[in-house]
């Protein structure tokens, strides 16, 4: 038993884990940018309420959301019966069910560094693309999105970051299955419950490690490489 | 043909205004900061919604508040150059260049790429990105990149404003020679009359959400009761030339208006060109004989038609020579000469004195 090999069990994790935090990212990411948009630029009644459960997540514990998802999205649950039933959609006990609830911890974090982009973008270049005859559209993907790119690289990295991380909400939601459900977090748990896991446990800590600081670097070369070609 | 009738209430500031804009040929707005010129520009863009009113570009109403029209910017084809340029600063000089122009259909494409490159001098730029621009080079692509949309017409905000008088005079001559080249009318928006002087034909006074006064730029800068708000110091007088000679033997230039000869300190202009000269009313001086043995190069004979008691111990006096020119006076000479109106006297104007477009009119 070596630092440096890992074993089936622990490959899977981190495969899994991965996999589910990419997928948590990439699917919320649409609707993480929507959502800041919504925020930022709109004035509607009720804009309070609709800010404050998207930040629910980041104040509720994470097991207290992972039991919501379970009432709504399980087999039996409103919104999971239909999916099941009509779709053919099961997130219970899934990888997918994993991504969801990695998303939803993650969300608040992706719309709040999305929204302080967007925020930070001058409607008057809006205005400018405007006048030179493109739609609203247009404007969005040509003018506005291009100049939040530093925001959604922070927002993605941080909500992957945080999607790596995602324990009580996973464990409660879809429980700990290996090879399904067992994601980083959960293996290293795990891991820590049986005698002679430390070895194992010390390699996930160190690979957590690893995987982080990797993500702050790709990170920091693409807003580099951003504001670079700002200035070019 | 540009019209315009608007009414809009926001806060406090009521801006009610009603004019038309040439055909062709600059449109100056002019007024103080704060009387409303922004609000007109960006509800003639489409960017600023009005309460009411009525605004069409060549017949083609863009908003007209009884009919419910109001034409978002993207269709107006109204090209816009703001006051602080707004490039995307994500895009080439290039890109930006073009960003409009590929969103115009081709047959309605009447400004060519190159040509407009060539006009504004900045071929060389094409491939930077706007942040490593100057002023003066930034506000010379955020024009090509207006003209390029084959616009029924320009607005522009105050464009030189941002710019020192150095970087003002590189942009300048650009927008005289755009006007002059490509026929597309432009609205201009200016507190600096010294700006406007030699681009405009018309100008439309704006003063506190209302028109003040609203016609031929000359004419309304020789109205006597228009002096206070014209935004300067001492009344003026505005002279359309055309250069004679752009430089004799001694070095002065020849500017001829109706059958006669100005002789000023030499101007950078091409003989038959059209130069606007302002004389300030205090390097005007009146004789009732024509002076012999003087330094005066300029002297014309002329008729008082009007005097402004300014209080105190001067007053300024309005002498038709072929033209309006203002001559400030002193009570004692005025009582000296028994000057009246409709007497024939001579003006004198020093040759120093006179001065042409902008750059020392801000002092």
């Amino acid at each position: 038993m070596t630092l440096f090999h890992l074993t089936a069990v622990e490959l899977a994790a981190l495969k899994l884990s991965l996999w589910v935090s990419g997928w948590a990212v990439a699917a919320s990411l649409p609707a993480g940018i929507l959502a800041a948009w919504v925020l930022a630029r709109l004035r509607f009644p009720g804009k309070n309420l609709l800010d404050g459960m998207l930040h629910l997540p980041l104040v509720l514990p994470p097991v207290v959301i992972g039991y919501l998802l379970l009432v709504m999205l399980g087999r039996n649950g409103i919104i999971g019966g239909a999916l099941d039933r009509y779709l053919g959609v099961v997130l219970a006990f899934n990888w997918k069910g994993a991504a969801l609830a990695a998303a939803v911890m993650a969300f608040p974090l992706l719309v709040r560094a999305v929204r302080l982009s967007l925020e930070g973008v001058d409607q008057g270049l809006e205005d400018a693309a405007r006048t030179l005859g493109a739609g609203p559209l247009r404007v969005f993907f040509t003018v506005t999105l291009p100049l939040m790119v530093p925001g959604i690289i922070t927002g993605v990295i941080l909500a992957f970051a945080r999607s790596l991380g995602e324990f009580g909400a996973t464990i409660t939601f879809v429980s700990n299955i290996r090879g399904q459900t067992q994601t980083l977090p959960l293996a290293l748990y795990t891991l820590t419950q049986v005698p002679d896991g430390e070895a194992g446990a010390m390699r996930l800590c160190i690979l957590s490690v690893l995987i982080a600081m990797a993500a702050l670097v790709c990170s920091e070369i693409l807003a580099r490489r951003f504001a670079a070609r700002m200035e070019g | 043909m540009l019209e315009i009738r608007l009414d809009h209430t926001q806060g406090n500031f009521r801006l009610n205004v009603a004019f038309q804009g040439a055909a062709s040929g600059v449109t100056a707005l002019f007024g103080p900061s704060g009387a409303g010129k922004t609000s007109i520009v960006n509800m003639v863009a489409g960017l600023q919604k009005p309460d009411a009113g009525r605004i069409a570009v060549n017949g083609l109403r863009l908003f007209d508040s009884a009919r419910k029209i109001h034409l978002p910017p993207e269709k107006r084809r109204i090209g816009y150059v703001f006051q602080e340029g707004r490039l995307l600063p994500h895009l080439s000089v290039r890109a930006n260049l073009t960003y409009g122009m590929r969103l115009t259909p081709k047959d309605r494409r009447f400004v060519e790429f190159d040509p407009v490159v060539d006009l504004l001098g900045i071929g060389h730029l094409l491939h930077r990105r706007p942040s490593r621009l100057s002023g003066g080079e930034k506000q010379r692509v955020a024009i090509g990149r207006a003209l390029l949309t084959s616009p029924a017409m320009l607005l522009m905000d105050e464009p030189l404003a941002s710019l020192d008088p150095a970087r003002k005079a590189e942009v300048l001559p650009f927008i005289v020679r755009l006007a002059r080249e490509f026929a597309i009318p432009v609205l201009y928006v200016s507190h600096a009359l010294d700006e406007i002087l030699n681009l405009a034909a018309r100008m439309v006074m704006i003063r506190e959400g209302r028109v003040l006064a609203d016609g031929d730029l000359e004419a309304l800068l020789s109205r006597s009761d228009l002096q206070p708000h014209l935004g300067r110091a001492e009344s003026e007088s505005v002279i359309s030339t055309v250069v004679k000679e752009p430089e004799d033997a001694f070095g002065l230039t020849h500017l001829r208006f109706g059958d006669r000869i100005l002789k000023v300190l030499s101007i950078d202009a091409e003989k038959g060109e059209p130069v606007r000269v302002r004389i300030s009313s205090r390097h005007v001086a009146i004789a009732l004989e024509p002076p012999s043995r003087t330094s005066f190069l300029n002297i014309f004979p002329g008729e008082i038609r009007e005097m402004v008691d300014l209080g105190g111990p001067v007053l300024d006096v309005r002498v038709e020579i072929g033209c309006s020119l203002w001559a400030r006076i002193t009570r004692k000479s005025l009582l000296e000469l028994n000057l009246k109106t409709g007497q024939p006297v001579f003006a004198l104007i020093k040759s120093v004195a006179v001065s042409s477009g902008p750059s020392d009119a801000c002092r």
